[in-house]
């Protein structure tokens, strides 16, 4: 198969249900690279494209862990090592009254990371995107949801794929120029 | 509770699709023309947020001295506000983090200005420990971090585990916010006609292009912060609660300040979501998304808020009798005999009594008089929050160090002039974002369900 000049072909639907439809329909045909636009969640979508690993909880639990400890540690060093305070001969190392901050801490970083992550895996912000050369995307954004199979998919022929989602009963059907 | 209402309103309106409530919410932003209210409503309060400016400006100059802050009572106006401010914030965060958990749909109508209403009051909350820090230009030195004096925080003060609740809490407060805005400025950005609005918003958006995978992950996000924001949002008000709890002044050192606090905080801060939405709604025509179910269930949360801060009122009272400790009940005697007692009176009208009103069904679908019950109650919380402070410290264990506070005409600019901050900073906010979560407003319609094959 000689490399083609587009990046894929998008159908554009009317509902959310036609979108899943679709979706599981291309999916089941044996396409693996795709994907869909919605203007909102839909909850069915991501699975109807095959997508089932989410990283998104173990970099919070990551970020949050790390939030927790390092927390914790700066108290102990800073109260305990480096600048320890004798209040009356009590414990240096008076636990429960870093709790608090470590909590915080806790939040703070797990927060971040469930932000930052997910911006970084979905692989935000990129000013370029191809799908954007569709004059019609624009609605994607709005109320229009978009099914697209990419052409790096092995199953991926320009006419055979166009062929294919027309059978789908799109709206409308147009190549994403690369 | 609200299944079991059958002739509740509706959250939204029947009638609308997913095109025609993207164009009601994203006009306001990028069709409507800015009227001459808007102009005069925003010149006015960056007139006042000018007077805020000077006030701050004479403070660097002269010093907390032009402040009615005194010894014994050191606190004064700049505690009773960064109080009276943060607990505002907090219905903001309730609303979006909290209900979204409960699954309280309805919130999706009115979590986006709410989160904004929460980092504009939050942001005027902080001003004013800051600026009573005395040497206010130094106030990073309350962070830790490496410095050539060698000194370190004390991490067992509140006062500290303040520092790092009320940063935390805007920063997760700002994140929360910017994430629900990413779809929407993505929305904005492909509906703006404007060049320099088109690239504004795009680069504000990232590249959103909705894709499914986006969405997945994006929605674990979401729900994972809501998740983190809950325990935040009820710590935040427990640590400034500790503030006051830690220490040993009579009318302070109690254990029930922390729930009493939050109780508190979500009780003004439903005030002042109402006190913005119902203009909100009749100035941009948004009855259709703000609906009379949204009133209804803000003025039951403030009811039920409202009766938890009363029942903190009577343990006060109870335990300041029951304890029998003379200092305990010389501050109860104090409140309802002394010299601050007129407001002490008036807390409890404007905090119990006339919030009572709420349980008129009539009365809490009527946007006049819950926009007028609402301002009371936002006067009664700054009232709770002013004897808290003044009266516990004007007179405690010894007679001799007992006196008086009364504020200046700075403490007064100060706060006035936070007000002005606040609403300038929602002036802009309605003008140059939507106020309603577009995304979220779309997923309530009915074609958003998917119907199966």
């Amino acid at each position: 198969m000689k490399r083609t000049p587009i990046y894929g072909i998008m159908a554009e639907f009317d509902s959310p249900s036609d979108l899943v439809a679709a979706a599981r329909r291309t999916y089941e045909a044996g396409y693996q690279k795709i994907d869909a636009y919605s203007p909102f969640p839909i909850e069915e979508l991501a699975e109807a494209i095959g997508f089932h690993h989410n990283a998104v909880p173990l970099v919070v639990l990551i970020g949050g862990l790390l939030g927790c400890v390092s927390g914790y540690s700066l108290q102990y060093w800073v109260s305990v090592i480096t600048y320890p305070i004798n209040v009356g001969g009590r414990p240096l190392h008076s636990w429960p009254a870093f709790i608090v901050v470590t909590f915080e801490m806790t939040i703070l970083f797990a927060g971040l990371a469930a932000v930052l992550g997910m911006l970084a895996l979905n692989g935000l912000p990129m000013p370029y995107h191809p799908v954007f050369n569709v004059p019609r995307f624009a609605f994607a954004t709005k109320d229009r949801f978009f099914l697209m199979v990419f052409s790096t998919d092995p199953k991926f022929n320009t006419v055979d794929t166009r062929r294919f989602l027309e059978g789908l009963s799109p709206r409308s059907i147009s190549e994403v120029p690369s | 509770m609200d299944e079991k209402m059958p002739q509740s309103a509706p959250v939204i309106e029947p009638g609308y699709t997913f095109g025609t409530v993207t164009d009601k919410i994203s006009s306001i932003v990028l069709t409507r023309p800015t009227s001459n209210g808007w102009f005069v409503g925003f010149g006015l309060a960056f007139l006042v947020t000018m007077g805020l400016l000077y006030a701050i400006g004479y403070l660097f100059v002269r010093g907390i001295g032009i402040w009615g802050v005194n010894i014994p009572i050191g606190w004064g106006f700049a505690i009773v506000n960064f109080v009276w401010w943060i607990g505002i914030g907090h219905a903001g965060t309730l609303i979006s983090a909290i209900l979204l958990l409960l699954r309280q749909s309805w919130r999706n109508s009115i979590n986006r200005f709410a989160e904004a209403m929460t980092l504009f009051a939050v942001s005027c909350a902080g001003l004013f420990p800051i600026l009573h820090l005395g040497r206010p230009w130094l106030a990073y030195w309350l962070f830790p971090y490496p410095n050539t004096m060698n000194i370190w925080p004390q991490f067992r003060s509140p006062l500290v585990w303040d520092v790092f609740a009320v940063s935390t809490y805007f920063t997760i407060s700002l994140m929360f916010w910017f994430i629900g805005l990413i779809p929407d400025l993505a929305t904005l950005r492909d509906r703006s006609e404007n060049r320099a609005a088109k690239i504004i918003y795009g680069m504000l958006a990232m590249g959103w292009r909705g894709s499914a995978r986006h969405w997945s992950r994006y929605e674990t996000a979401y729900l994972l912060l809501a998740g983190l924001a809950t325990p935040l949002v009820l710590s935040v008000h427990t640590v400034v609660s500790f503030d006051f709890a830690i220490s040993i002044i009579p009318g302070w050192h109690t254990t029930i300040f922390p729930p009493y606090f939050v109780a508190g905080a979500i009780y003004s801060g439903f005030a002042m979501v109402l006190m913005l939405a119902i203009p909100i709604r009749k100035i941009y025509g948004l009855e259709d998304f703000i609906t009379d179910r949204h009133l209804n269930n803000s003025a039951m949360v403030m009811l039920a808020t409202g009766l938890i801060v009363a029942y903190g009122y009577g343990i006060e009272a109870f335990m300041g009798w029951y304890s029998g400790n003379r200092y305990d009940s010389f501050l109860l005697w104090n409140r309802l005999h002394g010299p601050y007692s007129f407001f002490y009176y008036l807390l409890l009208v404007c905090n119990i009594g006339i919030p009572q009103v709420l349980w008129i069904r009539k009365l809490r679908t009527s946007p006049l008089g819950l926009f007028m019950v609402s301002g009371v109650i936002l006067v009664g919380m700054w009232l709770e929050r002013f004897i808290i402070v003044v009266v516990s410290l004007h007179r405690d264990f010894l007679t001799s160090s007992w006196g008086m506070y009364y504020p200046t005409r700075w403490d007064w600019l100060t706060y006035v002039g936070t007000i002005g901050l606040f609403l300038s900073a929602m002036f802009l906010f309605v003008r140059i974002l939507p106020m309603i979560s577009i995304f979220e407003m779309r997923t309530l319609l009915p074609q958003a369900e998917v119907k199966p094959e």
